[in-house]
């Protein structure tokens, strides 16, 4: 019973992480590229799952919200680039900071404008809402394992996208040095656009489909971007594969802190303490293992080569 | 002669001390605390300020500081209203002058320990960082439930200072205003000192900086302790206002509520804060009668501070900073 409620716990880890990864990948390689730290990461995570919720109760399809998530989110991304991102490659981090903390006024005002202050839901599709049986006689969500499995295509994907493409090739080139590749000819304002699309496609797929665990409410980005400053800090701005061990390392140090901390302070405090004390402790449990990584190596595990 | 921005300063504090004293003889209470909000959030951004505009040190967790203030007023408050000791006997109050003391204490500590860890590394990273702390500790006044969690604490009856009767509108304003003068001129005797131009040059250039035998680490880590202090006496000052403290004083909202203050007045300017703090409440206020959305008007306000006007509002009106 304790070990299937162990591996339960721990596939929730994962699940979570992976949902960090997919926000975190997209801050990542938009920092390691552009040089921007964008504050208005989970305000793309938000619109993919208002898309997602809002087209999937309109055509009855939770797969065509996932599909109009990826574009509302990238559409976006692309049109903020445009707009305003643009004008601040060349800024301080201060400048930056700041026009993107507006940003998130207004996505979030705007939102809460179109769609109203109650939050939305979302249901999972017919086809995931079933249970598989784990090892221990329990069960787990098909639609988390779902989850774990996009994550980790994207995981893929991206790594191929990066590694084995032309696009890649030029998004690598732009992380190393910039005004050579212009030099080069290669169209280096339409790569930025592309780039932050991308990153903002992610942040919305990975909204969308938390969306149908969790409420579709405005808000909801900024605790998972803070969570994913936490993921890219530790696994080294810039670095996907920090990114990746980064997110899972959090998701699953998260999730198992909660259960298993107030279990720990168990075995000498009475239960009530012991569940206040090891909460407490759980929620600041990640800030402690971030400091611990900075303590030991101040630019992250995979500190980026940019 | 002075100069243009020595002119505007003098007019700001003089308007920021005139506007409340009439309003509250006009019998118009409610502007009086409105001025009391800008005077308060103004000191709070000056600490920022002396972190982010001399050291430039852009801390995104500000808050933390901020709400540990707070919290120290309402938990001193509430232990002085129920007789209990909070630790080793120690009893609670409700002198203000001991409630900034120990509010000033706590969140040096606790810059000391998240400046200590955060100033290790630099630029994005220290921004993520300082924020990833100030989350950490707002969890924890949410999980935490002996002093409220997430429902916050009520300071049953305003704190009270020596000759000064704070319960009235009037009165508490003028501490406030007089804390806060006192913290410009403190501002700017740092600036002026040698303590100040070596935390100036260390942002202008580290190497030179190190190449002359001051270490930047120590002259930051100070500047950071002295910073979160200073927030974290307007802290306190904002739980008394608002006789309620809660998690929303330590979120991250909150320390970037500090940072447009300051980029709205301008960066590193001894005014700076007040002007963005005079901006902001105002313009909470005025959008806030107008339309429900005035967090959606404010975003696109800062964002074509941020794009069209560098320099922040003294940065238009008084020019460039002059360095002689």
């Amino acid at each position: 019973m304790q070990l299937a409620l162990f591996i339960e716990q721990l596939l929730n880890g994962l699940q979570l992480g992976v949902m960090l990864f997919l926000m975190a990948a997209g801050l990542t390689l938009i920092f390691g590229v552009m040089g921007l730290i964008n504050l208005a990461h989970g305000s793309f995570y938000m619109v993919g799952a208002f898309a997602c919720a809002a087209v999937a109760a309109w055509t009855g399809s939770f797969w065509i919200g996932l599909v109009a998530s990826l574009a509302a989110a990238a559409a976006a991304g692309a049109i903020v680039e445009l707009l305003v991102i643009r004008r601040l490659y060349g800024r301080d981090h201060l400048d930056q900071v700041l026009a993107t903390f507006a940003l998130i006024l207004v996505f979030s005002e705007g939102t809460r404008w179109l769609f109203g202050s109650f939050p939305l839901y979302l249901n999972i599709p017919p086809l995931l809402s079933g249970a598989v049986a784990l090892p221990g006689g329990s069960q787990y969500s098909l639609y988390r394992l779902a989850i774990i499995a996009v994550g980790v295509l994207v995981a893929v994907g991206l790594y191929l996208l990066i590694q084995k493409t032309r696009l890649g090739m030029r998004i690598r080139a732009g992380e190393s040095d910039r005004e050579m590749i212009g030099a080069l000819g290669v169209d280096v304002a339409t790569l930025y656009t592309l780039v932050f699309a991308l990153g903002a496609g992610l942040a919305g797929l990975a909204g969308a489909m938390v969306g149908a665990i969790q409420s579709v409410q405005v808000g909801m980005g900024e605790p998972v971007l803070i969570l994913a400053f936490v993921v890219i800090v530790i696994g080294g701005i810039g670095s996907i594969k920090g990114a990746l061990v980064g997110a899972v390392l959090v998701g699953v140090v998260d999730t198992l802190g909660r259960f298993l901390l107030p279990q720990l302070f168990g075995l000498f405090l009475n239960p009530s303490q012991a569940g206040l004390v090891g909460g407490a402790l759980a929620s600041m449990l990640i800030y402690v293992m971030m400091a611990i990584v900075l303590a030991v190596r101040p630019r992250g595990l995979f500190a980026g080569q940019a | 002669m002075m100069s243009r921005e020595t002119i505007l300063n003098a007019v700001l504090a003089l308007a920021l001390l005139v506007v409340p004293v009439t309003a509250s003889y006009a019998g118009e209470q409610f502007y009086v605390t409105l001025a009391t909000r800008v005077a308060i959030l103004a000191l709070g951004a000056v600490g920022l300020n002396i972190a982010l505009g001399l050291g430039g040190l852009v801390s995104f967790g500000h808050a933390a500081f901020f709400g540990i203030g707070g919290y120290a007023a309402g938990i001193l408050a509430q232990h002085a209203l129920s007789m209990e000791p909070i630790v080793f006997g120690l009893p609670g109050t409700k002198q203000m002058l001991v409630i900034w003391l120990v509010a000033m204490a706590a969140s040096g500590l606790a810059a000391l320990a998240i400046g200590a860890i955060s100033l290790r590394t630099a630029g994005v990273y220290f921004i993520m960082i300082t924020l990833a702390f100030a989350q950490m500790i707002y969890y924890f006044a949410i999980s935490w439930p002996a002093y409220g969690g997430e429902d916050g604490l009520s300071i049953a009856l305003r704190n009270s200072f020596p000759g000064v009767n704070t319960l009235r509108p009037l009165p508490f304003f003028l501490l406030c205003y007089g804390v806060l003068a006192a913290a410009l001129a403190f501002f700017l005797m740092l600036k002026n000192a040698r303590f100040g131009a070596a935390l100036q040059a260390s942002r202008q250039n580290e190497v030179r900086v190190a190449s002359v035998g001051i270490g930047p680490y120590r002259i930051r880590l100070a500047a950071f302790i002295i910073s979160g202090m200073v927030t974290g006496l307007a802290g306190a000052l904002f739980a008394d206002l608002n006789r309620f403290v809660s998690p929303s004083m330590l979120s991250w909202q909150m320390s970037g509520e500090l940072i447009v203050l300051i980029i709205l007045g301008g960066v590193g300017r001894l005014f700076g804060p007040v002007v963005g703090a005079v901006i902001f409440v105002v313009l909470e206020f005025w959008l806030g009668g107008i339309t429900e959305r005035w967090q959606f008007f404010l975003g696109l306000a800062l964002l074509g501070v941020v794009l069209f006007a560098r320099g922040g509002v003294i940065g238009l009106l008084a020019g460039r900073e002059r360095h002689g």
